[in-house]
């Protein structure tokens, strides 16, 4: 049976984080149908086969182009019973997961969010607490919806190609009720929950006017930009940047946090990065337990050196 | 305005995880209990949009007798009567069904809850009440204003954010900014024990995912400390060792 993945969008282009997904239901075996809404940009959907994808249904409308959480679940909804799927896979994020929760009640599907690794059998591991512990958990019936978190599988890139066909979902205006009126976002700049680095910076950066140099080294390292709570609070930096317990929580291979102390509410976000770097100018700040490489010194001296070496290996 | 708002009762951000009985367990040994912040947030908009507007604040906490204090802590930060549903939450599906079948009897003009529970982190319970009542869910919210019957919202989407306008009734998943933390102060606390506090019994519905058990992640190993003279060793580890650059 057909596994159906929700491929997300973002500027018209399908997610990193999505391509994921795809390859994770491509390992777990059988014909795996990704559904994609709204317009995208020329070869965007070539990329679903790569990444280990047989068929892309494409929903071309652009009413669609915006996250409207109600119509994308009714469309997804409609389209497991096109393809015939039984279970939906996709990446956690915070239009997926509203998107989920609405689909799993269509579809009478069990649910597991947060999902790290590949199902045995029925049976997933997820992620709780917010990244402090692991539950091992069973989806009882026949139809399922798995939310995996970023690097839950590595993503496949010797795929073939996948039979692209157009799809017209029926579109209720009932599931517009909500409506969308206007649409903010950062422009060029690598999204931080799809990020494989991340450069953070804390109070220890003393105020917004010196992020130059954390922006300089994310640019280096093609890293997204992070903050601790009290940063965002503070509004040196906007609240999606904002890393831990009760903001954005971050899966990378590399999280470099610098000027940040290591409360337990900013690890909790950060925990499941592969590898983390500290500098922290205080030898005894906590975030040292956690971390993989640290280097206790003035930010101000260490991260512009470290830009630039980061350069010369480029060049 | 009438106003539900769902609040969890989960372990302070600051607990040390632990299970027992072969892994099958949360160890509550020593642990405080709070309402989940996101909660908070939801708690601490709809009291200021009691404020403004006027209306009832009603709290729902679907767990077991447990879960009393937290109930009796949002009466003291504003809320006017509280429910309890009296079962331990299965799964968010399960703890969804119980709520939206509360909502169902009790018609709210608005529902707030927290973006995600700091215990199981599901950020699912909103959606599917909504999906359950048939109403708009929208979440995360960071601020929500009401007009008459319309409800202005900005939802934080990847790298900024959106806004959106619907018609109550509607579900919101909430997050900061939307207001700030309330404390209780000594005269809500007085109060709080005498607002009511109604227990009902849960309706049947079966969860559709049993956890089997828990894991503790792998500790972490020792940290390699690296010379602030000597950066081109922290890149040539991140490069070699690492493999992440
Ligand atoms: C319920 C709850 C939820 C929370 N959620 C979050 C959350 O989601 N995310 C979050 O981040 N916090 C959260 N917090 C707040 C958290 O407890 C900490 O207060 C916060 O993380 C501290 O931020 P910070 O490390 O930037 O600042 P500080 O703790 O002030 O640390 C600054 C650090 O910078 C270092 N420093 C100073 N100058 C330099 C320099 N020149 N060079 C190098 N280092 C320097 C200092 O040694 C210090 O370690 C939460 C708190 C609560 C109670
Ligand atoms: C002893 C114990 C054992 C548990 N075991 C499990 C388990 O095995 N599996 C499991 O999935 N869950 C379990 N939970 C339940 C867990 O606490 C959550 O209530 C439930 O899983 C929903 O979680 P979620 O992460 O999907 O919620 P989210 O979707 O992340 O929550 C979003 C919002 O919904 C509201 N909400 C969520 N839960 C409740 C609730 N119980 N009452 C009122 N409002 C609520 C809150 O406003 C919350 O901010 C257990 C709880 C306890 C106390």
């Amino acid at each position: 049976m057909a596994i159906l993945v929700f491929a997300e969008t973002a500027d018209k282009k399908i997610k990193k984080s999505s391509l994921e997904a795809v390859s994770y239901a491509a390992a777990m075996g059988g014909d795996v149908v990704a559904v994609v809404l709204g317009q995208v940009e020329g070869g965007e959907l070539d990329k679903i086969g790569t990444s280990g994808g047989t068929k892309v249904l494409h929903a071309d409308d652009a009413k669609l182009n915006e996250g409207v959480i109600q119509a994308y679940a009714s469309v997804l909804a409609e389209a497991t019973g096109k393809a015939g799927a039984d279970t939906v896979v996709l990446a956690k994020s915070s239009l997926g997961d509203a998107v989920a929760a609405r689909l799993s009640v269509k579809m009478g599907a069990g649910l597991v969010s947060n999902v790290v690794a590949l199902p045995q059998g029925n049976k997933v591991k997820r992620s709780i607490y917010t990244g402090k512990a692991f539950a091992n958990v069973e989806l009882k019936g026949s139809k399922k919806i798995i939310a995996i978190k970023k690097n839950a599988v590595p993503l496949k890139t010797d795929g073939g190609a996948a039979v692209v066909e157009k799809f017209a979902p029926s579109l209720s205006d009932t599931d517009f009720k909500a409506k969308i009126t206007s649409q903010e976002k950062a422009k060029g700049k690598v999204l931080l929950p799809e990020a494989d680095i991340v450069v953070s910076g804390g109070r220890g950066l003393k105020g917004p006017e010196n992020w130059g140099m954390v922006e300089e080294l994310a640019d280096a390292l093609g890293a997204a930009t992070g903050c601790s709570k009290p940063v965002s609070d503070m509004d040196w930096r906007p609240h999606h940047e904002h890393v831990g317990q009760t903001g954005v929580k971050v899966s990378p291979s590399l999280y470099i946090a610098i000027g940040i102390s290591g409360a337990i509410q900013h690890l909790a976000g950060v925990n499941s990065s592969k590898y983390i770097v500290v500098i922290n100018k205080d030898p005894e700040a906590p975030f040292f337990k956690a971390a993989d490489y640290g280097v206790a010194a003035d930010a101000f001296e260490v991260v512009p050196k470290l830009t630039e070496a980061i350069k010369a290996l480029n060049n | 305005m009438k106003i539900l708002v769902c609040i969890t009762h989960v372990p302070d951000t600051t607990s040390k995880i632990a299970f027992t009985d072969g892994n099958t367990k949360f160890d509550s040994n020593g642990v405080q209990y709070i309402i989940g912040p996101y909660d908070d947030y939801a708690l601490a908009r709809a009291v200021e949009l009691k404020e403004q507007t006027g209306g009832t604040i009603t709290v729902l906490n679907v767990g077991t007798v447990e879960t009393e204090p937290t109930l009796r802590k949002a009466l003291a930060i504003g809320a006017d009567d509280a429910i309890r549903v009296n079962v331990a939450p299965a799964d968010s599906f399960f703890v969804a069904a119980q709520i939206a079948e509360v909502a169902k009897a009790e018609s709210f003009d608005l529902i707030l809850m927290g973006r995600e529970s700091i215990d199981f982190n599901g950020g699912m319970v909103h959606g599917m009440v909504g999906e359950l009542l048939g109403i708009p869910s929208i979440s995360p919210v960071m601020k929500l204003d009401v007009e008459g019957n319309k409800v202005k919202m900005t939802r934080e989407i990847e790298g900024g954010k959106e806004l959106l306008e619907a018609e109550l009734p509607l579900v919101a998943g909430c997050q900061e900014p939307i207001a700030e933390w309330k404390i209780p102060n000594m005269r809500g606390i007085m109060s709080a024990r005498t607002k009511p506090l109604k227990v009902v019994e849960p309706s049947a519905v079966d969860g559709l995912t049993v956890t089997e058990n828990y894991e503790l992640p792998p500790a972490k190993g020792q940290v390699k400390m690296i010379d602030k003279d000597n950066i081109g060793e922290l890149v040539r580890l991140l490069k070699e060792e690492a493999k992440v650059i």
